[in-house]
């Protein structure tokens, strides 16, 4: 085996962290933090002894090379003697595909191999994460513009790429279905004929969400319906004093991570196959995999690769499936790297989104009713629509008490690019849509946006829209409370003595402003996010955890599947296992499919499920090494019979202090190793009439104050300050989770003022496929981001933690929206907001 | 593709010369996503990174000779007096790490719209000294761009220099983009004030199929400032004045909608872009030697 890098890291490498390198307490995170901690979470016994444990804020083992530039990529492997694959895509959105010639391409020296839908080796030819929908190679006809159609290996990226261009694809257009109205109209063309979906037994454990696909989807161009019933929304609405509607348009979102798509096949001798790729869930890939090159789970061997970033746009699989075709097919390694346009076809989007709402209150403010209905643009194929659906309905009135709800949300079957999962979830979209209307009927009701949010708020004990008692804290009211008592950055902070400082203003250093027509604007926003898989999935982790002595000191490895994706597993990882095993030295074995499953890193659910699994896992180890210990030394001393025991610093400890023995000593020669599976709390599908049922496993909460200074003239917007309280149960690592809240609410910020994939409405033709046509946030568009962490811990999960990633994204959008119109005083009913919006020049 | 290598200024000429078709390229900025996305495929580039006369700028005398190589990043550390415009563009470019590589001789090269260069030198009124084995010319900043994507050059021309007289008074650059950096122009506007000549120049990127003028607002600004004697007395430009020109800089765009910006936007903001550029630039000529600088542009 020669894989490895040009700059000779090896990836596949083990990484081993100590506890050597971390900062103690009140160490870097300790500034970002403006709160201390409220409730004690259990698990706290083992952590004084042993440095580097869960609540501190321990340095990312990969962190120096990241920053360094020598991290290696999935892009940056190599392998000895290999070839490079490359994927032609349709130029077209929707066509029936008449032909394909591939003789020229063949023909091109330095071509090993060019495969179409014909050549695939097994019946097998569609894949999904929940409904397979999707051809590995189009088959006739092309859904959306960059599908793959062909595949090429040759020995030179360059070679592949020429050869794909020589393959000729005449296609007969059809006519495009891009919206509602063109998906259901009579005689709309179906997206997919004949679907086999339509009805679906209860969740087979596949994909996320699990949700079964129900049999009364309105059109066959809908891919999953979900209605949330509650009380009796008519009749509420009648005791409104106040109601206000409002339409909404949430745009195409792109996770526009840094990494583009890559991996690297290589065959075996045994006539399977051994996948290094950069994905989320490597399971889920095998899955869907191994099926359609016709070989067990066992002869596909995965290993995950530097991930540079996901935000669920590896959910999907991408290159997977075709660099092992080519492998197999050629008999050599096979390395796939998208370029940036590619990458914009390589995975699916966020789902742009139009919502309706009605919202009623009484004179006092308090909610009566919301009725909503949310059209999300799934695109061409399912991937993880059914469950963005159930999570938009289900999450779709926010973090508030409401009585009388009637909400449907819908997936469409479109010839858009595909959308699926992308952090946040459908949540993200539904947020957008319900704090506008927050804010609209707070002015309706003559309130304070804020109070009356606070005044609607929901806590522990309050019912959701589906039935759902919340049984954890659901500190909404606080975290407002919290986010609106932070200091107001001043005023006119681009005045100076020296004249206008324009990198304070609205168009930086583009010189657009020097103060001339500049409005500040204040927002706020709150949200709330499931955590963890829904709707009755199995929904679980393995942790495979050994201890031994080497070099004469007790150590760990922990051996999970878990994708590192960019959140910091890895270092969560050995915080969990040093406190619980009390050891300093923990190694985190490379993620492959040699241990069982850890599910998606997605949802917000690593720490808390793979965590929990690692929690699990080094119990059982501790116990057996307790065991261990008894047997060798028990009769020296009672309290190895009598005391509760604890592994802490190296040694084995009673709960009073006294040490009983060394690890070393109790390990001796022995090696003590667990493998176990652990899930959360099961969850229950929503009933597909009226929503109801324990669907979600874990509610995560966060709440923004945007400050923003408007160009009113050229509309441009420069956000000042971005604020987020957020409740974390506990922070197993402060900096991190300040680092996932600030990173969440930049990528809200940016779908708020610039994010954007563009279609063309009549072609359904991507637009701007490039970084330099579709913008995120720079360094220099990012305000000052002042976080404020609340610590309620949640007692059913693993030292009381509440998932993070997800909450902050939601509402920091909203936020920012919230502001604009504060400063502008139009109503901006679609996020992002462009410079035509706020100059009525659109 | 060949990768020619020049030496000099000489064998550059010359194998411009012989390979007409040949790409020159220098810091890249354009012409490498071009190649990347395979929208170009030359027989030939012609790299002149060794010429190193083209990374050199005189600004001795009157008019400072801008090699066509000089990174934007030299031009802002450097010749912010002299150039005040181009300055203010420069700093607009891209990233740093491309300001460190990309010249003004790229811009022009490309000729884009979008070129940030371009305003600034339409308004500072510039020339573009080019070469070939057949000899050099200089032309004026106002016959070099032809069209979309295009320019004066002959095939067998290569950008040596561009030349711009020494600033007489203020000047101001201002670029819209939907992003505060690292942005492609939605829209962008130049003025300068020439006292020595008492006229105004002005310069509009990427509202129009190329970088242009606004000729008729120059035209109506000049003779308002003649006719109301403010060049001499120094007084405020007038609102309605200031709204005219604004209102005639709109008119002289011509643009398109995109997915960087609609064209009914791309007038607007030109027009509110003019006005303040204006304002800016008069208020630093009226604090010019008097008593305190109100200057630095808070309103």
């Amino acid at each position: 085996m020669t894989t490895g890098t040009g700059a000779g890291t090896s990836r596949t490498g083990t990484a081993t962290t100590g506890a050597a390198g971390a900062s103690g307490p009140g160490g870097a995170a300790g500034t970002a933090r403006t709160t201390g901690t409220a409730g004690t979470p259990a698990g706290l016994t083992q952590h004084s002894g042993t440095r580097g444990g869960i609540g501190e804020s321990t340095l990312r083992p990969d962190g120096t090379l990241k920053v360094t530039g020598e991290f290696a990529y999935s892009s940056d492997m190599w392998h000895e003697d290999m070839l490079w694959g490359h994927i032609l895509r349709s130029t077209t959105a929707h066509a029936e595909i008449v032909s394909i010639d591939t003789s020229a391409a063949l023909a091109q020296p330095g071509v090993y191999a060019v495969m179409t839908y014909d050549d695939l080796p097994t019946d097998v030819r569609h894949y999904g994460l929940e409904i397979q929908d999707t051809p590995v190679l189009a088959h006739g006809r092309v859904r959306h513009h960059g599908e793959p159609v062909a595949i090429v290996a040759a020995d030179h990226p360059e070679t592949a790429r020429r050869a794909a261009a020589k393959i000729v694809v005449e296609y007969r257009e059809l006519p495009v279905v891009t919206d509602e109205a063109s998906a259901t109209a009579p005689g709309a063309p179906l997206i997919h004929e004949n679907r086999t979906d339509l009805p679906q037994g209860p969740p087979t454990g596949s994909g996320p969400g699990g949700t079964p696909v129900t049999g009364h989807v309105p059109h066959p161009n809908i891919v999953h319906r979900q209605p949330i019933v509650r009380g009796n929304a008519e009749e509420a609405a009648r005791r409104a004093d106040f109601v206000v509607r409002g339409e909404y348009t949430f745009g195409m979102q792109d996770q526009a991570f840094l990494g583009p798509e890559s991996g690297l096949a290589v065959p075996g001798e045994d006539g399977g196959v051994d996948l290094y790729v950069a994905t989320q869930w490597l399971h889920s890939d095998l899955r869907q995999i191994a099926p359609v090159l016709g070989l067990p789970e066992d002869k596909v061997r995965m290993t995950l690769s530097g991930v540079g970033g996901a935000f669920g746009g590896r959910e999907d699989l991408s290159m997977q499936i075709h660099a092992c075709l080519l492998a197999l097919r050629t008999g050599k390694p096979v390395k796939i790297v998208y370029n940036r346009f590619e990458s914009f076809f390589g995975h699916v989007h966020r789902h742009p989104a139009k919502l309706t709402y009605e919202h009623g209150a009484t004179r006092d403010g308090k909610l009566t009713h919301v009725r909503a209905r949310i059209v999300l643009d799934g695109g061409a194929y399912a991937s993880a629509s059914p469950a963005v659906v159930g999570n938009a309905s289900s999450l779709g009135v926010g973090p508030y008490v409401v009585d009388d709800v009637d909400i449907e949300a819908v997936a469409l079957y479109t010839n858009n690019p595909p959308c699926g999962a992308m952090r946040g979830f459908g949540a993200v979209q539904a947020c957008f849509a319900y704090e506008a209307q927050m804010d609209k009927l707070a002015a309706a009701v003559g309130m304070d946006p804020v109070e009356f949010r606070r005044l609607n708020a929901m806590k522990q004990g309050s019912v959701m829209p589906t039935g759902q008692v919340v049984d954890s804290p659901a500190p909404v009211a606080e975290l407002l409370r919290r986010v609106k008592a932070m200091p107001l950055p001043p005023e006119r902070q681009w005045e100076s003595s020296e004249g206008a400082d324009v990198r304070q203003l609205p168009g930086g250093l583009s010189n657009t402003t020097h103060g001339e027509g500049v409005v500040r604007g204040v927002g706020y926003a709150v949200g709330i996010k499931n955590v963890g898989f829904s709707e009755g999935f199995d929904d679980y982790s393995t942790a495979r955890v050994r201890m031994e002595v080497v070099g004469g000191e007790a150590v760990a490895t922990v051996h999970t599947a878990m994708a590192e994706v960019g959140q910091g597993g890895v270092t969560v990882h050995a915080q969990i296992a040093r406190t619980e095993l009390g050891v300093s030295r923990v190694t985190i074995d490379p993620a492959d499919t040699r241990v069982g499953s850890a599910g998606s890193t997605s949802a917000s659910r690593q720490t808390y499920v793979t965590g929990g699994a690692i929690k699990n896992s080094c119990e059982l180890v501790r116990e057996k090494v307790l065991e261990l210990g008894r047997r060798r030394f028990g009769t020296y001393h009672p309290a190895w019979a009598t005391a509760e025991l604890l592994l802490e610093d190296g040694k084995v400890v009673t709960d009073g202090g006294e040490v009983l023995a060394d690890l070393v000593d109790v390990l001796g020669e022995e090696a003590v190793e667990v493998e176990a599976e652990w899930r959360h709390r099961p969850t229950r599908p929503f009933d597909p009439r009226t929503g109801q049922g324990d669907g979600h496993v874990q509610y995560s909460f966060a709440a923004h104050r945007a400050v923003v200074e408007v160009d009113t003239e050229l509309g441009l917007v420069k956000v000042v300050e971005l604020a987020c309280a957020q409740d974390v149960g506990k922070a197993l690592n402060p900096l991190s989770v300040v680092g996932q809240i600030q990173g969440g609410t930049v990528q809200g910020l940016g779908m708020a003022v610039m994010e954007e994939i563009l279609v063309d409405p009549a072609t359904a033709k991507v637009r701007n496929p490039s970084f330099t046509d579709y913008l995120i946030p720079t360094i220099l568009d990012t305000p000052t981001l002042p976080v404020d962490v609340l610590e309620l811990a949640d007692d059913h999960a693993p030292y009381g933690l509440r998932g993070v990633g997800e909450a902050p994204t939601l509402s920091s959008t909203p936020a920012v929206l919230a502001a604009i119109r504060n400063a502008t005083g139009l109503q901006l009913d679609r996020t992002p907001v462009r410079p035509e919006h706020l100059t009525g020049t659109a | 593709m060949d990768f020619l290598r020049p030496a000099s200024w000489e064998e550059a000429l010359a194998a411009k010369a012989a390979h007409p078709g040949a790409v020159p390229i220098a810091g890249g900025t354009d012409v490498m996503v071009e190649i990347n996305f395979d929208h170009r495929r030359p027989e030939h580039l012609l790299d002149l990174n060794r010429v190193e006369e083209l990374g050199e700028w005189e600004a001795d005398g009157d008019t400072v000779r801008l090699g066509a190589s000089v990174p934007y990043t030299r031009i802002m550390e450097h010749l912010r007096g002299p150039l005040p415009g181009l300055a203010l563009a420069s700093h607009t470019v891209a990233s740093p790490q491309i300001r460190n590589r990309g010249g003004v001789g790229g811009n022009l090269g490309t000729a884009s719209p979008a070129g940030d260069a371009h305003p600034a030198l339409l308004a500072a009124g510039a020339e573009v000294e080019v070469a070939s084995v057949r000899g050099t010319r200089r032309i004026p900043i106002d016959d070099f761009y032809t069209g979309v994507k295009r320019n004066a050059l002959a095939a067998d021309e290569l950008i040596r220099a561009v030349h711009v007289k020494r600033a007489s008074g203020p000047q101001q650059f201002a670029k819209v983009g939907t992003r505060n950096a690292m942005v492609i122009a939605v829209c962008a506007f130049g003025l300068a004030l020439h006292p020595d000549t008492r006229t105004v120049r002005t310069g509009i990127g990427s509202a129009a199929p190329t970088p242009v003028r606004a000729r008729a607002a120059e035209d109506f600004l000049n003779a308002a400032l003649e006719e109301d004697r403010l060049w001499d007395s120094g007084r405020a430009v007038p609102p309605s004045v200031a709204e005219e020109f604004a209102a005639l800089c709109s008119a002289a765009c011509n643009p398109i909608d995109d997915v960087r910006g609609t064209a009914g936007y791309r007038r607007h903001a030109v027009g509110v872009l003019a006005r303040r550029t204006l304002t800016w630039t008069w208020e630093a000529y009226r604090g010019t030697g008097r008593a305190a600088d109100e200057r630095g542009g808070a309103a």
